[in-house]
């Protein structure tokens, strides 16, 4: 069985094989409840994922992201959040969001097309809006970690951010502006091998996590498919920011198992051979080996999860396809606190009651 | 009555808001230790202090980035680009996010940001350096866009843009930074979206905004000798434009000529004219006329007197209009 391939030395930091069997300290400072906890969340998340292909074929959503294969890093690293840090994410973390506490329903009304960003509230969940321009979303996670420090919060900024967004100059701005102002920040790379077409090797010459020395921060290499490994990384970078002690790079080398999104077509660029190698690595079957190999969890544990995900996801489509089409006044009413009149005339002749 | 030049009014704005608000922060390239490059932030750090008054790196896009999520933490940002021509680098973060994060998020998430941005030609500058980059700015739905012809305007404007729960950027003329005006700093008078009438005649409404207000003037007042007097409208709000002000102005006289610094294809003029025919068209007495930079890149100090409107390239065309 195969590892994460990379033509380097950089060390890549994991807790478990691929096939589940521990390789080095497992002990992450979890209750047997919360290990158990973060498969119930793969799991959960994984079903969803399918769900949303599924109901984008059917033509109840618009173009969907899918994470298939990314479970365990955006589940290991939201789960290593606290209340009061604030997430950035790009466009593809529906698992971290729903770790997050992102209502699902709300949040796919973005894929729905029924609102831009994710109607659901970004400072009640700690989980800013679905951003769609790449590493953008970067530096606003370096500004809401200086405001954070400004107050003498305890809270870090988590940034989501893809292999893509690496070569982003926002990516540069944002790493630098971070180290500069030494705020608490996360910057959390989920590497999944491709940019839409384009593989890592043609996107990159040294790994991601070696360019924190540059900027002068930590930087960090996991497994991204070993959830335990996700989760200690980002839990110490966490703390470490949250401490005073400045921000860090987190490289997850993970995969796409699926398309870009539902409009691409991935057959065209890479071959189904690299797909079943990495499918062998696959994070959820990993980390269920591992759980029932050390007795925290069983086959019921894991059936009650799978049946749990299965009524969520019905009650999450039932709930989604009710959905209505907002007033066209909403088109209107959210660009201005106080609209100028010259709108408001635009709003009467739109609506009609010129 | 005291006299001030416009990087004192700006200076004492961004004091005051800085007293006044203790989320206020003001941050930017060399707006620290030097106090900016044109001094407009000149004695802030040292009265604020380092966390409230900050230098940043030459990174125009993290500054406008920071806004966002500064301000998602419930913070009052008012970021300085340094140039008109360095304000490009931000556009994205100024496009994508800033100007829709209030509509993004329902109206959650409101961003209270203000952009300084020393904008426009006229003092001899190298390329990059006499930009107007104002469409950018008009063209994007979601922001406020200012801009201020004199002394005690710009201080009002800088209060009313610090204190807006909307994005505003604030375009400073820096040819007119040293221009001086007599009257006590205050924000009240005009809001934010409206236009002021700076003085009034009966054949033709000049409408500018920034430098070309004070040229504006000077044609009038050469053309009140002759025989022909002018109503100088200024803008000072370019998003949103304010069609009352405008419109009345127009129906009185029936004559206007647009005047501003940037290319004349789809220059601000372009849009103010289209206005006049949809608020004053049955009052026309003549065509509207623009009187505009060209449509070239902003030329080398030596050229520069060819590119700007004159005086008399103002004048010239309030005749025109006038005689039509």
């Amino acid at each position: 069985m195969g590892e994460p391939e990379t033509n380097d030395e950089f060390p890549t930091l994991r807790c478990l094989a691929p096939d589940g069997t521990p390789v080095g300290d497992t002990d992450v400072g979890l209750s047997e409840e919360d290990l158990r906890g973060l498969l119930r969340w793969m799991i959960l998340a994984r079903r969803l994922d399918h769900e949303c292909m599924a109901l984008q074929r059917q033509g109840e959503l618009t173009v969907y992201p899918p994470f298939e294969g990314q479970e365990a890093a955006q589940v290991g690293s939201a789960a290593a959040l606290a209340p009061q840090d604030m997430v950035f994410p790009s466009f593809r973390e529906l698992a971290a969001a729903i770790v997050r506490g992102v209502d699902a329903v709300t949040y796919l009304q973005y894929h729905r097309g029924t609102w831009h960003g994710g109607p659901y509230d970004p400072l009640e969940t700690g989980f800013a809006p679905i951003c769609v321009p790449v590493a953008t979303q970067l530096v606003h996670a370096v500004g809401w970690a200086l405001g954070a420090k400004l107050d003498g919060r305890p809270a870090c900024a988590l940034a989501y951010f893809g292999d893509g967004a690496a070569s982003e100059g926002d990516f540069h701005e944002a790493a630098n502006l971070a180290a500069v102002f030494r705020v608490p920040a996360v910057l959390f790379c989920q590497n999944n091998g491709w940019a839409i077409s384009v593989p890592s090797r043609l996107q990159f010459a040294a790994p991601i996590a070696a360019r924190a020395a540059g900027y002068g921060m930590p930087g960090v290499r996991v497994d991204g498919n070993d959830v335990l490994a996700v989760y200690r990384t980002t839990r110490e970078a966490l703390e470490r920011a949250r401490a005073g002690g400045g921000p860090t790079l987190i490289e997850a080398l993970t995969y796409r198992l699926g398309p870009h999104t539902t409009a691409d077509d991935p057959s065209r660029y890479r071959d189904e051979a690299e797909v079943e190698r990495w499918r062998a690595l696959d994070p959820i079957e990993r980390y269920r080996r591992f759980l029932l190999a050390s007795g925290v969890a069983d086959e019921d544990d894991v059936a009650a999860f799978e049946a749990e995900a299965e009524t969520w996801v019905g009650r999450v489509r039932a709930e989604l396809v009710a959905l209505g089409t907002p007033p066209p006044s909403e088109v209107f009413d959210h660009v201005f606190a106080d609209p100028p009149a010259s709108l408001a005339r635009q709003r009467a002749e739109a609506l009609g009651d010129a | 009555m005291p006299e001030v030049t416009m990087v004192a009014a700006l200076n004492a704005a961004l004091r005051e808001a800085l007293a006044e608000d203790p989320r206020v922060l003001v941050f930017g390239e060399d707006v620290g230790e030097l106090g900016g490059v044109f001094r407009v932030t000149q004695g802030l750090q040292a009265e604020f202090g380092r966390e409230r008054v900050f230098d940043t790196p030459i990174s125009e896009s993290g500054i406008a980035g920071m806004c966002v999520g500064l301000a998602m933490a419930g913070f009052r940002p008012v970021a300085e680009m340094q140039f008109d021509g360095f304000s490009y680098p931000a556009l994205d973060q100024v496009i994508s996010h800033l100007a829709k994060y209030r509509e993004r998020t329902r109206g959650r998430v409101g961003m209270p940001v203000t952009i300084r941005i020393p904008s426009f030609g006229g003092i001899r500058g190298k390329e990059h350096h006499g930009e107007s980059p104002e469409t950018y700015y008009v063209h994007t739905a979601g922001l406020k866009v200012v801009c201020p012809s004199s002394p005690l305007d710009a201080y009002r404007l800088l209060r009313l843009a610090i204190a807006d729960p909307d994005p505003v950027i604030v375009l400073e003329p820096k040819s007119r930074y040293w221009s001086k005006e007599e009257g006590e700093l205050t924000a009240e008078g005009p809001g934010l979206g409206r236009a002021r009438v700076l003085r009034e005649g009966s054949a033709c409404v000049l409408i500018s905004y920034g430098a070309m207000v004070a040229r504006c003037l000077d044609a009038a007042a050469g053309l009140e000798a002759e025989g022909i007097s002018c109503t100088v409208l200024d803008l000072r709000s370019l998003s949103p434009l304010d069609l009352e002000t405008l419109g009345g102005a127009v129906r009185a006289v029936g004559r206007a000529v647009v005047v501003h610094e940037a290319p004349l294809t789809l220059g601000l003029g372009a849009e103010v004219a289209a206005r006049i025919m949809e608020e004053a068209f049955d009052h026309l007495e003549a065509p509207v006329r623009r009187v505009t930079g060209w449509d070239v890149p902003y030329p080398p100090a030596s050229l520069e007197d060819v590119y700007l409107p004159s005086v008399e390239r103002i004048a010239r065309a309030v005749r025109e209009v006038v005689a039509y």
